[in-house]
């Protein structure tokens, strides 16, 4: 099975602005990437640019199958109800899952009982959880998310989590678009860090969360290790016996993603 | 093409639950019953019609209204239009409604098609039933028919479609304010053009300069064309001193552009479509 997105050395640039400066980044079946980044970082016109919606600079791209999208910035017509939202797009994304579809994708984001109820009395939180169930409308093969709990409460930020994991299991690719680090930690396979239109880092979350060496306590107080990974314990124990210390307890120190994603972005 | 039906239908919708048929139908309404009011008192006076020395009162002044009412009608179509298509891209583009629509697997030319379709067609049926009612009016009170029905009809209908297109168009590179402002200020181009055919004719002004200016600034915005040309079909049989004074009203500037109108109208707003279609698919969203 191909990747369900491929993107080489994508770039734009907005007059003598580059947003992009060449971003690779491969996103397997089934697999949930997170991007994450600064504002202003390049990751909305990444997001944009598979979509369609930015035409790029230069690099290309390949979307295999079909995708989702919800943009950071959207509206419904405000006099449709949400069933005839997804009406709408069902119709326009030339999806035969008709009301069945529509009644999943609702009891998915929590909607059932509001389907009736018109765009224009629903929350930001209700209109987000209504474009989630947009984007997934003819059971896409990569749903592309932009900030999609940007209006959520946590409730909801937890539904999203639990969607996004209902996902995976169905073998459905996702780039999750956020700013927030613990969701991104939380739910993602890998994530991938762009800074000022560069791809800054990526890798898995504990392949981020790097190694911060072991801190030994013992009677003679804490003593660390910096450059010691979990491998050297034993030996760090024997010696700190043999050396006539007592080990009350040994901690393996790791930085957070939110240290790693700092330190490439250049926030401290 | 069923992409375009489908935002064809969706933008008919749209304009229903917004209200823009409401309001444009008050306005007719208001403007029916005006007209109708007009051609009734007009036609009191009409024992002063007695045919006198070659002029025909009732031609005179039904031909005279019905130029009137066209003018109203098409500008009734013009709003319509405008209100149809002034944000259709940008303006919907920078509220956010545009683009979960524009990542499905429909293409921008279609979208366009189908906001066009929309737009052309719902006005086009608008200004030719309201030139059909203001016919049958003028009819009920002054007892006059035009010397042509249908195809000032159809050019009436044509006149609103270019001007849709040319909304739809603008809305792609301008906002929805400037866009309105824009293509009324077209729209008025258009009617200077028409008024500068008409002090130019042999009764007023008889100058070839401005008449020449007149005519080509009619191709240029050709809905003003479509128009000239139907009122000159409302009287394409009417002829003598009847002829001379019907001139000196609404049907001065009228004139037949000939039967290439029709292809270049055609031609014309498939190249707004054109020019619409390449600056949207190079529009960042």
């Amino acid at each position: 099975m191909p990747d369900a997105l491929v993107a080489q050395d994508l770039r734009k640039h907005y007059g003598p602005t580059w947003a992009l400066k060449g971003v690779d980044l491969r996103i397997g079946e089934g697999e949930l990437v997170g991007l994450l980044g600064p504002n202003g970082a390049g990751k909305s016109t990444f997001v944009k640019i598979v979509c369609g919606l930015v035409r790029p600079s230069g690099g290309s791209f390949a979307v295999s199958g079909s995708f989702g999208y919800l943009a950071e910035l959207f509206r419904f017509p405000d006099w449709l109800s949400a069933d005839e939202v997804l009406v709408l797009h069902q119709k326009l994304a030339g999806s035969s899952g008709g009301a069945r579809e529509r009644a999943d994708l609702l009891e998915l984001v929590g909607l059932t009982e509001f389907s009736e109820r018109r765009v224009a009395a629903m929350s930001k939180g209700m209109q987000q959880r209504l474009g989630i169930a947009q984007a997934m409308i003819g059971d896409p093969r990569l749903l592309l998310l932009d900030e999609p709990t940007s209006a959520l409460d946590p409730a909801g930020r937890r539904t999203v989590r639990e969607l996004l994991e209902t996902l995976r299991s169905r073998g459905v690719a996702v780039l999750l678009n956020s700013h927030l680090l613990s969701e991104i930690e939380l739910v993602c396979d890998r994530v991938a860090i762009i800074a000022r239109g560069e791809l800054v880092a990526a890798g898995t979350p504990d392949e981020l969360s790097r190694s911060g060496g072991v801190e030994v306590d013992t009677g003679r107080g804490t003593r660390q290790f910096p450059r010691a990974t979990r491998e050297d314990i034993p030996a760090i124990v024997r010696e700190l016996v043999e050396a006539g210390d007592d080990v009350y307890e040994i901690r393996l120190v790791r930085s957070t993603l939110e240290d790693t994603y700092l330190e490439v972005v250049g926030g401290r | 093409m069923r992409g375009a039906w489908i935002i064809a239908g969706f933008a008919l919708r749209e304009s229903l639950r917004k209200r823009v048929f409401v309001v444009v139908a008050l306005l007719t309404v208001a403007f029916l019953g005006l007209y109708a009011l007009g051609t009734w008192q007009i036609s009191q006076e009409s024992g002063q019609w007695a045919p006198d020395d070659g002029i025909e009162g009732d031609v005179i002044a039904g031909a005279t209204l019905l130029g009137l009412s066209m003018f109203a009608t098409l500008f009734l179509g013009a709003i319509l239009a405008v209100f149809l298509t002034l944000s259709a891209v940008r303006g919907d583009a920078e509220r956010g409604l545009l683009q979960p629509m524009i990542v499905r697997p429909l293409s921008r030319g279609t979208f366009l098609l189908g906001r066009y379709i929309a737009a052309a067609s719902v006005c086009a049926a608008y200004v030719i039933a309201v030139f059909l009612a203001a016919v049958v009016i003028t009819n009920a009170f002054i007892g006059w028919w035009p010397d042509r029905l249908l195809v000032p009809a159809l050019e009436l209908g044509a006149a609103v479609a270019v001007i849709a297109a040319l909304a739809l168009a603008g809305s792609v590179v301008l906002s929805s304010t400037a866009n309105g402002i824009a293509v009324f200020m077209i729209f008025g181009a258009g009617l200077t053009a028409g008024l500068l055919g008409q002090i130019a004719e042999p009764e007023a002004l008889n100058s070839e300069t401005l008449e020449n200016v007149s005519r080509t600034a009619s191709w240029i915005l050709p809905f003003e064309a479509l128009y000239l040309s139907a009122l000159s079909a409302v009287t394409a049989d009417t002829v003598g001193f009847t002829r001379f004074a019907i001139n000196l009203g609404p049907f001065g500037g009228a004139e037949s552009f000939g039967v290439l109108l029709g292809p270049f109208v055609l031609a014309y707003v498939a190249t707004i479509g054109a020019a619409a279609l390449w600056a949207f698919k190079r529009r960042d969203l």
